[in-house]
């Protein structure tokens, strides 16, 4: 029941020396120490022969922005490392990284099985919008892993979960689904952004793949837009027929078979010679240094957003004019047990609860909050608060709204850095105000 | 010396002095075709300064970058210093045989088997016999990997280090 052991000769580095060294030696033409924005669109080549075996991925290098970059090449290693992957992919978001995540797996007329209680953006990207590229999602209610194995069909190409899902405080049984997915001979793939490599790390658990919206927690700061997927390289895309993109030969690369030619180097090498160069949906190098130095500080946020999180997320449960809190810190959540195994050092910041009197008490209590920022945004230095059946889950019908835990009167809080007392009397003003 | 060497896991030390004491590499199982995995290999090798050495009965007469292709290692008439095996696990040991008996006469110091090639009895004779080896491995990979190279990529090099690198262009 444990997690996998790595088997690497080398001392294996702490968290917390890799969220500040991963990916970044001192550079080495001049001696910077700190990660130099490479604010660059285009490499000089050092003559024809070398331009040739770059674009035939035959040496290592850089060629155009769109595809590698230095600065952000530091952040997807960073990434990688800290979620014990063997390579990172950052784009421009965490949309584009589901998009990138599934574009290397999919083909016209496949499909996929996701939670229903996903992110509401992430069902609406899944359900509408990726329906255009024929590209079908099935979503179940993922608490029964049964549930899944009857959905299951010979064109299903994934199953995709969050680790910990946005708003609800849902935890997904990460090691059930991994076993369902290993059968199917199918790629189990975390959004792990919620929880963050910190508090969770889904390859530990079976996942092949793993997304980012770095724009939350890994940033830290709300400044900068970004996602990523890291590959954990341990699926072998050669074991079926079902992923011709990865393990067949690709007809942009002469017929380049990338699995067999990169091993376990293949989706990722994929992802940004053919999924960047082709989607376009590079990360800016600014956004990638930005996020650089959220990560070097991610262990000590996180400590301290969880302890705020839970103790908040008490002091509401104790609230007299408050109808229920979700939050798998508290003993009350169905999902505490899963969040003591799978998130062990605590429960991460974004939970929802609702006030007595319903949608209308409900949106009282975010207009009257002082300190917490009324925004779409999660994982902020800054306290946050949404309603989110009106906003971020405004394109979901009303089933699958409440099926993602963002019914009516369903509020969203993201526990911030500030004091934690401050915190709390914001909160209690604002709800004491809305039940007058 | 055999039964010493962990073939599960190699330290960065151990794979970056042999890189650095290499020169030349006969490479068994070289593909004359540009987009195999072998020319891959050969052709950052030679990059990078080594050279290399194409052995494949099927292409013999033939050039690989710029090089001649041999029959089999005893019919390269140079000393090499490195064997790179691009054949499956059973025939790496038929070529791990070869290079023992040829070792003292080429001057051969190492036997690389390619990822996903093993043979722990060949390794145990070629450590016998003084050479060492490397199985189940890429020597392109874990150059690039141990001269920040992979990172470029955004892969997961596992090296962390503060110390400012000698720059080896490329």
């Amino acid at each position: 029941m444990s997690p996998k052991q790595d088997k690497a000769a080398e001392p294996k580095f702490g968290f917390e020396t890799r969220m500040i060294h991963a990916g970044a030696q001192p550079e080495p033409v001049t001696g910077a120490r700190q990660t130099p924005i490479h604010q660059n669109t285009s490499y000089v080549f050092h003559d024809a022969e070398h331009a040739a075996s770059l674009f035939n991925l035959q040496t290592f290098g850089f060629i155009y922005s769109r595809l590698t970059n230095p600065t952000v090449a530091v952040l997807e290693e960073r990434i990688a490392s800290l979620e014990d992957g063997r390579g990172g992919t950052c784009c421009a978001s965490g949309h584009a990284a589901q998009l990138l995540a599934f574009f290397a797996l999919m083909e016209p007329g496949d499909s996929f099985i996701a939670s229903n209680r996903l992110y509401g953006g992430s069902i609406t990207q899944f359900g509408k919008t990726f329906k255009k590229f024929d590209w079908r999602a099935k979503f179940v209610d993922v608490d029964d892993p049964q549930n899944v194995r009857d959905a299951l069909t010979p064109d299903c190409k994934a199953i995709f979960v969050e680790s910990l899902a946005n708003p609800g405080g849902v935890v997904s049984d990460l090691e059930a689904l991994s076993s369902i997915a290993k059968d199917a001979g199918i790629p189990l793939i975390v959004d792990n952004t919620m929880a963050t490599p910190y508090l969770c790390r889904p390859i530990e658990w079976g996942a092949d793949l793993v997304v980012h919206s770095t724009t939350k927690f890994l940033s830290g700061n709300g400044t900068s837009l970004g996602g990523c997927v890291v590959d954990s390289g341990n699926f072998d895309w050669a074991q079926n027929d079902k992923f011709p993109g990865l393990a067949g030969p690709e007809p942009a690369y002469h017929g380049l078979n990338f699995y067999e030619t990169f091993g376990d180097m293949a989706f990722t090498t994929h992802a940004h010679a053919i999924g960047l160069r082709d989607l376009g949906s590079t990360m800016a190098p600014m956004n990638a240094f930005q996020t650089i130095l959220g990560c070097e500080t991610l262990a000590l946020r996180m400590e301290r957003h969880c302890e705020n999180a839970r103790k908040v997320a008490e002091f509401l449960e104790a609230h007299p004019a408050v109808a229920w809190v979700s939050c798998a810190a508290l003993p009350s959540s169905p999902y505490h047990a899963l969040a003591q195994k799978y998130l062990p050092k605590g429960a991460g910041a974004v939970f929802t609860f609702g006030v007595k009197g319903g949608y209308e008490a409900g949106t009282r209590v975010v207009e009257n909050c002082e300190i917490f920022s009324h925004l779409a945004n999660i994982g902020d230095a800054r306290s946050l608060i949404l309603h989110p059946a009106s906003t971020t889950h405004r394109q979901l019908s009303e089933e699958q709204q409440q099926a993602a835990g963002a019914g009516p009167d369903v509020i969203r809080l993201s526990i911030g850095l500030e004091t934690l007392e401050d915190l709390i009397a914001d909160l209690d003003q604002a709800i004491t105000a809305a039940s007058r | 010396m055999s039964g010493k060497i962990d073939h599960d896991s190699y330290s960065d030390a151990t794979l970056r002095n042999l890189l650095n004491s290499v020169k030349s590499v006969a490479v068994v199982g070289a593909s004359p075709n540009w987009n195999r995995p072998s020319y891959f290999v050969m052709k950052y090798l030679q990059d990078k300064g080594y050279r290399i050495l194409p052995v494949n009965p099927r292409a013999a007469g033939e050039e690989i970058l710029g090089e001649k292709v041999y029959v089999s290692l005893a019919e390269i008439p140079d000393s090499f210093d490195m064997v790179d095996v691009f054949r499956n696990s059973e025939v790496a040991g038929a070529v791990t045989d070869e290079a023992i008996a040829l070792k003292d006469e080429r001057d051969i110091k190492a036997i690389w088997m390619q990822l996903t090639v093993r043979n722990d009895a060949a390794a145990a004779r070629a450590e016998a016999a003084g050479l060492q080896v490397v199985m189940d491995r890429c020597p392109k990979i874990e150059f690039g990997r141990l001269n920040s190279e992979l990172s470029w990529g955004g892969f997961n090099s596992k090296v962390i280090s503060a110390k400012r690198r000698k720059v080896r262009i490329g």
